[in-house]
Order: structure tokens, then C-alpha cells, then sequence
């Protein structure tokens, strides 16, 4: 299993953010994580990217067990996430939030940076050809020089992507990568998404886009209150009364075909 | 292209005139205040590589260049160390405490960083103040030697000991020119941009401000030691937390994070500092409200106000000529281009 996540808990306190979810993400595939607001769907990403360690239970990604680990190691281990609020380093250009995304993959330290040796010349060169790389592959190449805070929203998403792609990742999560954009850009995220996995790549993503998920997603998985109620294909999730219940508090199944949240 | 050619020469230009500076400066006096201003511009630059690369903000700083100081003094006059072997010593172990504050130090964030590293400083102080049997407490350290000779270099005149500290401070700023434009450097600039977004992406920011905290250390130790020789007298007000914020405001008035700002910043300054004498401490009374006014108005200081306006000109100027051209063409290898 490429990614498995067993019993997994995260107490707040006396809040139950998570409690005892299961997930099991193939690889290749492109895996929903849905439900209502405050169902703990971003909890269960601090969890399995490691910004918070979970109170109880085990996440295992491609055979080693990496629960616990601190972030810039699971990073290391090839999940890359992105932030439900678009999150980037908002005083430099796009590129060089880019070229920063290889980071990981360098080993130039001090002394290469203070004798500026061969090898810190070998990795900016090929920290600089990622960068646009990824961000051709994103559809951006022409704002490589703009700060961030002079593109769109949708840009901001994109070059969000590209950040987590330069980092060499097998896994990507994305928290509501669609939140804030358009429908018409909505679509081309979607088709963007698509393509990660066309180049094999592992998405796993939080969205409200009812539309989006049900077209894009390989498996759904639907959490509510923290629990995980149901998990199945589009198809499956769409006609299960355990989810039309949590999203509509007990409706009629055809109102489930409605642009919901 | 023409402003980079401009700054060039500016830097040139300066170097020049620092060259040339005892020459021209017949006043003994003018040259020991400007030796001055570069020692501490060399602990500018060391806070720096701190507050400006990684943003965290240590006021613990002018302990370490005490620690520096005094390791330089009590080597050389109480231990009779050779002058280099104690210089060596200097900065090592300030380099090494930094380690091992910074150890502690970086398990707290933001405002409790400050006020550890403040209370660390503190400490730093009250030892030196304090422990009468080994720093001679408030009557300080007297009979610093001068720096020892290399070779045929003596450093027994004022001008000789002008170029020894013009010649640390032309390889602080190196390192600081290199470290900045360096993947370590980006690296550093990633983690103060945002700690979440950096260990997203695989950046170890513990390790990466504690790097950055030893190196600052480095500096003001260097800064110290070299204080120490200079004057030949050191007592604890060297590391009191008045010199420490005064550091700061040379800081921020130059420009945080700014390659240019720690010079500006303490030559401005302690010129300030000079021909406002006789107002004594009542000049706090203008550096305050000027510095509130910069703080508002240009948050990177004198360096980042005038860069930005640059940036904007040059903008301006790009946007009047694509109107008549095509889309500039994305160029595949700028690294060199970009320094």
C-alpha cells in the first residue's frame, strides 16, 4: 500500500478532531477527502505531513512508518503538501518561491555558500532548471520574474503546486486547492491535477467543489465530526445516506446531485 | 543595466575612499572614531546574518561580542596567551556559547525568543559584572595588548590598526554578500518568510536558525575581540543591553536584511552620534521619533527604502518600453545575471 493510515486519533483537549480513520491512498490515484466544515479534514492533513503528531494510531507511507516525524522529514520521504490558504513566501518572486522547492534535494552548507565551490554552483544551476521546469509544467513560465503578491489567485494556487512539485515529491496533498477561484480556473486546476497524476503522481485532496471531485476523483473518502463515514468511488458516495445525511442533515437522494456547501 | 553598473562603482568608489581614508583624514581623532564605527559594523553584520537572514531576533548579541572581548583580554593579560592564539580563542568560543545558548534558545518562538536571548544577555552580563576574581568586575580589564605582528605587519599605529579592522570588515561583509546570494542564504530567507511553509517543503528551520545564530555569534565575537585591542580597555557596560539596542537601531535604521544596511546604518550613526554631542543623552530624544518615522515609513531602513524606489523606477521604465515591444523573453540561465 502506498500510503496507509490506521486508527488514527488527534485529541484537542476534550475536542476529538480525528477518531480512529482509516486511509488507504494507491498510488497513481487521485483520492478525495470530503465533509462539512469542522469535519477535521485539514487535522488529518496536519497529521499525515506532520505538523501535528496524532495522539494515537500509525501512518505509514510506501512501507516505513512515518508517524511522528517532523514535517521537513516526511517532505524528505516525498509528500509535499500545499496550505488551504494560499501559503507562499510572499516578499520574494515567483521563482525564487520556486527554486527554494529543491531545497531538500541539495547539500550545499556554509562553507559552499561562503567559497561558493563547485557544488553550490552545480545545485543553483539545478535548483534555477527545476524551477522553471515545474513552473512549465504549471503553465507559468512568463511570471517567473513577478512577486507573488502581483499575480492572481488562481496564479498564487498554481505556483503553489509548482512549489510542492520542485520539492521531488511521490505524494501530494492538497488542501482545497480549488477555494477562491473561478469556475472556468477551476477547471484548469483540475485538468492541472489530472496531469500530476499522468506523470505519476499521488494526489490526495480536501475540496469543496462538489462538481470538481466528482469528476476528478479516483476514490472519495467522506468525514464527518471527525469520523470517517464513508468511502467508496464518485458513484458510490454520491447515493450513500450516511453522507447525504451529514451534508443535508437527512434529504431526498436526488438532492444529493446538487452543487452543495 | 546602467544601475547595476551604478552601484559597481559606488562599491568600488567607497573602497576607495576607505583605502585612501587615513590619507585623507588628518585628524587622529576622525580616524579613531571611524575604526570605531567599523568594529561595531562588523557586530552589525553578525546580527544580521540573525535578525535579517532568519528573522529571528536575538538581544542577546552584545553579550557575545562581550564574550569575545573578554576572552581576547583575560587570554592575552591574565593567561599571557600569544595575541592571535587568544584572537583564535575569541571566536571560537563565542561561536561555541552561541551554539549551546542557541541550542536552548530556539525551543522558544517570537516574542519569547527575545526575551530569553535578552535574559541570556542579561546573565552574560552579571557574570562579567560580577565575578570579580576573574574580570576584574566593575573596574574592568586594563593593558589589552595591541594586535601581536604577522610578518613585517606591526600594529602599533592607529592607521595600521585602521586597516587591520577595514580588512575584517571587507570579509564580514564577503561572507555576508556570499551567505546571502547562496542556496543556504535562500534557505535562511525561506525560513523567515515562514517557518509552516519551509518545513513543508523540507527546510529544517531549527537547524537552519541555529546556523544562523552560531555565525552571528561568530561576528560579534570577532567585533569584540577586536574592540578589545583596539581600546585596550573593556568593562561590563560592553555588554549591557544598552549597546545592545543601540546595535539594533543601527540595524533597522540601515536597513535589515539588507547587504549595505549595517553599514550605512552604524557609519550614519555614530556620525550622528558625534555632532550631536553636546545635546549628551537628550539626543534619544530625536533618534526615537526619527526612528518610529522610519520604522512606519521605510520598514527596511534607509537600504530598503531606496532600493524599493528604485525597483519601482526601473518597473515604470520596463512597463513605458513593452508597450512599444514584445514580451521580453524569459532568459534560460540567469544566475550570473541575477548577482
Amino acid at each position: 500500500m502506498f500510503l496507509k493510515v490506521e486508527q488514527l486519533t488527534k485529541r484537542f483537549g476534550g475536542l476529538t478532531a480525528n477518531h480512529n480513520n482509516d486511509l488507504e491512498v494507491h498510488k497513481g490515484h487521485i483520492h478525495a477527502i470530503i465533509g462539512p466544515n469542522g469535519a477535521g479534514k485539514t487535522t488529518f492533513f496536519n497529521l499525515i505531513s506532520g505538523f501535528q503528531p496524532p495522539t494515537s494510531g500509525t501512518i505509514t507511507f510506501k512501507g516505513t512508518d512515518i508517524t511522528g516525524m517532523p514535517p521537513n522529514k516526511i517532505a524528505e520521504r516525498g509528500i509535499a503538501r500545499t496550505f488551504q490558504t494560499t501559503h507562499l513566501f510572499e516578499k520574494a518572486t515567483v521563482l525564487d518561491n520556486v527554486m527554494i522547492g529543491n531545497r531538500l534535494r541539495t547539500q550545499s552548507g556554509f562553507w559552499d555558500a561562503i567559497f561558493r565551490t563547485r557544488r553550490e554552483r552545480r545545485e543553483e544551476k539545478e535548483s534555477l532548471n527545476k524551477a522553471y521546469k515545474v513552473l512549465e509544467f504549471v503553465g507559468l513560465p512568463h511570471l517567473a520574474d513577478e512577486p507573488i503578491a502581483g499575480i492572481t489567485q488562481e496564479q498564487k494556487k498554481r505556483v503553489a503546486f509548482a512549489l510542492a512539485l520542485a520539492t521531488e515529491p511521490e505524494l501530494v496533498l492538497l488542501d482545497e486547492p480549488a477555494a477562491g477561484v473561478n469556475s472556468g480556473e477551476t477547471d484548469g486546476l483540475a485538468a492541472l491535477i489530472k496531469k500530476m497524476t499522468k506523470r505519476g503522481l499521488t494526489v490526495c485532496l480536501i475540496e469543496h467543489k462538489m462538481a470538481m471531485i466528482m469528476s476528478l476523483a479516483d476514490r472519495i473518502t467522506v468525514l464527518n465530526q471527525g469520523e470517517r463515514i464513508a468511502e467508496g468511488t464518485p458513484k458510490e458516495i454520491q447515493n450513500h445516506p450516511a453522507v447525504i445525511e451529514a451534508y443535508l442533515g437527512g434529504g431526498q437522494p436526488e438532492s444529493s446531485r446538487t452543487e452543495t456547501v | 543595466m546602467d544601475k547595476v553598473m551604478n552601484i559597481r562603482n559606488g562599491v568600488i568608489l567607497t573602497f576607495i575612499i576607505t583605502l585612501l581614508l587615513p590619507f585623507i583624514v588628518q585628524s587622529q581623532y576622525v580616524l579613531h572614531v571611524v575604526t570605531m564605527a567599523l568594529i561595531w559594523a562588523i557586530s552589525v553584520y553578525g546580527y544580521n546574518m540573525n535578525v535579517g537572514y532568519v528573522g529571528s531576533l536575538s538581544l542577546a548579541h552584545v553579550g557575545f561580542f562581550a564574550i569575545g572581548a573578554y576572552t581576547l583580554g583575560l587570554l592575552t593579560v591574565k593567561a599571557g596567551w600569544n595575541f592571535w592564539l587568544a584572537f583564535m580563542a575569541a571566536l571560537v568560543l563565542s561561536a561555541a556559547i552561541g551554539f549551546l545558548v542557541g541550542l536552548v534558545s530556539f525551543r522558544t518562538k517570537g516574542h519569547f525568543f527575545a526575551i530569553y536571548t535578552m535574559c541570556v544577555g542579561f546573565i552574560i552580563y552579571l557574570i562579567i559584572d560580577k565575578w570579580d576574581s576573574l574580570t576584574g568586575g566593575v573596574r574592568g580589564l586594563i593593558g589589552i595588548p595591541h594586535p601581536a605582528p604577522i610578518g613585517p605587519l606591526t600594529f602599533d599605529t592607529l592607521t595600521s590598526q585602521y586597516y587591520l579592522v577595514l580588512f575584517f570588515l571587507a570579509v564580514t561583509i564577503l561572507v555576508a554578500k556570499r551567505l546571502l546570494h547562496s542556496l543556504l542564504g535562500r534557505t535562511f530567507l525561506a525560513v523567515n518568510n515562514s517557518e509552516e511553509l519551509a518545513r513543508a517543503i523540507g527546510i529544517s528551520t531549527r537547524k537552519n536558525q541555529l546556523l544562523s545564530f552560531v555565525i552571528s555569534c561568530f561576528f560579534a565575537g570577532l567585533a569584540g575581540a577586536l574592540y578589545a585591542s583596539f581600546v585596550r580597555f573593556i568593562g561590563p557596560d560592553i555588554a549591557s543591553i544598552v549597546l545592545g539596542f543601540e546595535m539594533l537601531m543601527y540595524l533597522i535604521i540601515g536597513g535589515i536584511g539588507t547587504l549595505a544596511g549595517p553599514l550605512v546604518g552604524t557609519l550614519l550613526m555614530v556620525w550622528l552620534t558625534q555632532s550631536l554631542q553636546f545635546l549628551q543623552d537628550s539626543r534619544m530624544v530625536l533618534f526615537g521619533p526619527v526612528l518610529v518615522l522610519l520604522v512606519i515609513f521605510y520598514p527596511q531602513g534607509i537600504v530598503g527604502g531606496i532600493t524599493n524606489h528604485w525597483r519601482k523606477r526601473r518597473k515604470r521604465s520596463d512597463l513605458k518600453h513593452s508597450e512599444s515591444k514584445l514580451p521580453k523573453q524569459v532568459p534560460s540561465h540567469r544566475v550570473n545575471a541575477r548577482r
